[in-house]
Formats: C-alpha cells, structure tokens, sequence
C-alpha cells in the first residue's frame, strides 16, 4: 500500500516536473509535443447572442491566444451556448434563429462550434447547470487534440480537458450584483471550472477580483485576458441600427447578415416581441 | 425632397491600408447611411485609394500587396471598390491630386453616357456601377431636376482631419481645396474632438458646410497598426479584418519585424516634398 502510494507520488511528482520544465520552453503553438503536454481546455461561453457579432468571436480568439501565451493550456474548443427563450429578455429573438446565425457565423471557424443544448430545455437554467452539463460531455467523450497531423494516432494519454467559462469584464462585474448570481455558484465556476474573462473599456476586473473574497481566493483560476484592438461591438447597437435600416456590415459575418434580412429579424416591428423584464441571473448580451 | 434632386456622392478614401481592416471598410458603410439619411445625397460608389510605395511611410509593405487585400475586402461589397491609380504613380500624390483625377474621370464619364462598358479588370464590380450610371441617366432623362455629375468627397476618420495640423504634411493650399471644392466625410468616435479643431482652423471653419462629422457609436479601435503588432506577437486578427484578407496575411507572411522597419530613417515623402519647397 506504501509502496503504491510512493509510486504514485513519485509518478505525479515527474509528470509536474517534466510539465514545468516544459512550460519554461514552451513559446508558440508550433511544437507538437510541447503541445501534447499542455492541459487541454475548452472555452464555452453563455449569452444571449441576440444576435452574435464579430465581437463575441474575437472574445474566444484573444481568450485562446492569452491560455496559449501561459504556455500552460492548449485550448481545443470552443462552444457558444445561446441562452433559452425563457431568460425573457426584452428583444430577445426565438432561441432557434439566434442558434442558426450563430451556426452561420462559425462556418468559416475550425474550432468553435455552437451548442443548443442550454436554448432546448423546456426552461433557463443557472449558467453552472450549462458548465455542469457541457463537462460531463467532455470527459463523455474528450475533444481531439489539435495538431499538425490529424491522421496521427494519440500517443501517450493527455489529461482530462478542463471546460472554462469565457465572458467579458462586464460579466464578471455583474458577480457583485446582489441576488444576481448564488456565491455557491461563482464559487463552484472559479474554482472546478475556471473564469476567462476578458477586458472591456471602462472595466477594472483586476479590482472585480480582488473585492471579492470568493473570486480573491480562486484568482489563480481566473485569467484576465487582454484584448489588444478595442471592438466594442454591442448587440444592442447592432439591433438599433437594423431596425433604424442602417448597416451593420463588418461588424457581423455577413452570413449573419443576410439570414437576418431573410428572415425579417430586429426590425422595426420586432421590437415588440420579447415579452416581459429580464430575470437577470447574470447573462451577458 | 424628389430622389433625382439628390447630389450623387463618391466616397474617396485615401490611406495606407497597410493592411486594410473592418474599421476601414465601417468608415464607407457610416459614411454612406449619414449621406443617404440627410435626404440631399445619394452616395453612388466608395473607393479605396491605397498610397504608393513612394510615400516611404516606415513598415508600408509593397503595393500591390495592399491592392489585393483591399480587393480582397471588398469582394463582398456591391459599391465600394479599389482604385489603383495613385499606387502606380511613380512618386507620391497629394491627395487634392487624387481627388481631382477622380472627380475629371466622373465628369468625363457623364458626358460619354458609355452604354457599353469597356472590358472590365472585374467583370461583377464594374458593371454594377455602370448598370447603375445607366438607371440614374436613365433617370435623368425622365427628369430634368437632376442634380448632374456626382461629386467625389473624402472620406476619412479624426486622425486623418488633425493631420492637417501637423507641420510640412500638408499644404495650407491644398487643404482649402479639398475642404473647398470636394468636401470632407469624417468619422469621428469624439465629435467633440473634431468640432474643436475645425473651429480653431479659419479654413475648415470657412467651410464647415462642407465638412460632415458623422459618429462612430461603436468603440472600434482596429488600427492597421495594431493589426501588424499582433500579428508581429502571433496574435490571432480573426474577426478584426475580412477573413479572406486574413488568410491572404498567412498565406504569404506579409507582416514581421522585419517588413516593419521598411522606410526607417526615410523621410516622409510629403515632409520631405513641402520642405524642400519651404526652401526654394
């Protein structure tokens, strides 16, 4: 039972080691087996995406450039969960409209991919409920690593992925919100998942951290994320300006575009539908 | 007010486009909803004039490069398109020059009435403008009001309208002209910026008819320059710039240290023009 137990140790002990060693070198996304030795991660961001915009697809691009940058994670996914009808926010177009677009706008994506598990229960659900669900999936059935030869078999076996939960600064502002979110349930994101989070003009999320007791103690699970080229591209923006007929080219794929003039979205009269206020349960737009 | 009494409007942007990004191609899509939206224009076509390599501007890569990616850009636009006339020009061309060779080539082709169109470098584009000069002369027949040719203004954002205050980039004549006999489009996140500087100038003042500050709503920071410095990084630029213009970057590596210090310790070839002329 000793025996087994300093094997073990041992065993953990040079796995850390040879992963720190590795880590050290460890610069790009260039040298497979660097890669193989980094913790797989997948992003998965919740929101209303009503509708995605280019701004809601660079958050995953500078999310997975910063977790490469630590030289620690490899990210191999990313999955945006729209959020289900029920959440009742004002505007809000039917769930399977804003999942289509969302499929539209990740055609040309080799990595990110869209899941409308959240949108097709028969209610909203807490967002650790979608983190809980989405990690049960992964280690169901663990994403294949991203390499320079696909066809390869995998050698040696890679860690469990870890799912993380990528928002904006203003999502994690919204944590100080009284009876917004349970602190059982920031506590259970930042410390079995993990927090990407990144930066948004006019938010400080160094200081959300630190004013926070939960999220002060699981910081080391909370990466702040810089975003180099400010793109403020904000949902509802977008929808004033289709239902105002201005254009909003270049700020959405364009797929996205022609799917919402197909299909008669956000304009004018539609900013009747989506009945009744916001339950608020800490949901970016 | 009758659509045929509408001044038909060409958006001219010039610039490096080093590379051309969505900020850029944004700046068309406000211009134009501005222009429509005020009822007295119709803005007809955008172009995007990329610089020549002779303005020696440090890490400007060559120009057809920049040509491309711009074509690239606008592929899926059905009225902004590329122009190369001042990147084949052997030395540097003030932009009034650029704006006027624009604004003669309009008025020769409203005279010329071509119902035929020559053969085009890009078949889809080009005859979508001229099926469009057939529909408003077409209209112009049914109605005598119509406004004549379309005028070519600049557009441009703030930095580019508080160049004109830096020493030796411009010169004072030029700037008269452009803001005198084009007009300005500029796009602007701080309006209040831009008021600011054109009321403390007497000749944007004179003028400030002609010079339209339309705002950016969006907090959109794209810099071409911050583009080369990510990609400089191993950054990722997806979504920042058209997905085709960001294959065609990796495609043929156009962005490293290296293309960076191309024109270091070269002057500016408008600095280097209005200097020399100061002197003489």
């Amino acid at each position: 039972m000793v025996v087994w137990r300093l094997v073990s140790a041992i065993a953990l002990l040079s796995c850390f080691l040879t992963c720190c060693g590795r880590v050290a070198t460890a610069v790009g996304a260039d040298a497979p087996d660097k890669m193989k030795s980094r913790i797989p991660v997948v992003l998965l961001a919740c929101g209303s995406f009503n509708p995605i915009t280019n701004m809601h697809l660079r958050l995953f691009e500078v999310a997975r450039d910063h977790l490469h940058q630590t030289g620690m994670y490899q990210v191999t996914q990313g999955i945006i969960s729209p959020v289900n009808d029920d959440y009742g926010k004002k505007d809000l177009v039917a769930s399977h409209h804003r999942v289509a677009m969302a499929q539209l706008a990740l055609q040309t994506s080799d990595w990110i991919r869209v899941d409308p598990w959240e949108s097709e229960q028969p209610q909203w659900m807490e967002t650790v409920t979608v983190l809980r669900h989405h990690h049960s999936q992964l280690l169901r059935s663990p994403p294949p690593m991203e390499g320079p030869d696909p066809g390869q078999a995998p050698s040696a076996p890679t860690a469990a992925p870890q799912l993380k939960l990528l928002c904006g600064a203003d999502v994690l502002r919204t944590f100080q919100t009284p009876n917004l979110w349970k602190d059982a349930h920031i506590q259970e994101i930042v410390e079995k998942f993990g927090l990407v989070c990144v930066s948004r003009v006019g938010h400080d999320p160094k200081g959300y951290v630190l004013d926070s007791p939960i999220l002060r103690k699981y910081q080391h699970n909370i990466h702040l994320a810089r975003e180099p080229v400010q793109n403020e591209i904000s949902a509802t923006y977008v929808r004033r300006a289709l239902s105002q007929g201005q254009s909003v080219k270049y700020l959405l794929p364009d797929p996205v575009i022609a799917y919402i003039r197909d299909h008669g979205l956000y304009t004018k009269d539609s900013s009747w539908q989506g009945t009744g206020t916001a339950r608020g349960k800490g949901k970016a737009s | 007010m009758d659509k045929s009494e509408k001044t038909e409007v060409v958006l001219l942007a010039c610039g490096s486009f080093n590379p051309i990004t969505n900020m850029h191609l944004r700046l068309f899509e406000l211009a134009k909803d501005y222009l429509n939206g005020t009822g007295k224009y119709r803005v007809i076509k955008g172009i995007i004039s990329p610089v020549g390599d002779a303005y020696k501007k440090k890490g400007l890569i060559p120009a057809h490069h920049r040509i491309i990616m711009a074509e690239l850009a606008t592929k899926s636009s059905n009225w902004v398109e590329v122009d190369t006339w001042e990147s084949l020009q052997k030395e540097w061309t003030e932009t009034v020059k650029v704006l006027r060779h624009h604004q003669e080539k309009l008025e020769a082709g409203s005279c010329d009435h071509k119902q035929n169109s020559p053969v085009p470098e890009r078949p889809g584009r080009k005859r979508k403008w001229v099926e469009q000069r057939q529909d408003s002369s077409q209209k112009k027949s049914l109605d005598p009001k119509a406004k004549g040719v379309p005028q070519v203004k600049l557009l441009c954002g703030a930095d580019f309208l508080e160049s004109f205050g830096v020493p030796n980039l411009w010169k004072s004549e030029d700037i008269t002209r452009i803001v005198a006999d084009y007009g300005l489009i500029c796009v602007t996140r701080d309006g209040s910026d831009a008021q600011r500087f054109i009321y403390e100038s007497d000749v944007l003042w004179r003028h400030q008819s002609n010079i339209h500050l339309v705002n950016e709503w969006i907090n959109n920071d794209i810099s071409s320059t911050k583009i080369r410095r990510a990609l400089r990084r191993g950054q990722s630029i997806r979504y920042l710039v058209p997905d085709l213009v960001q294959e065609y970057i990796e495609k043929h590596d156009l962005y490293s240290s290296e293309s960076e210090d191309r024109n270091v310790g070269v002057v500016l070839a408008p600095l280097q023009r209005n200097a020399a002329q100061a002197k003489s």
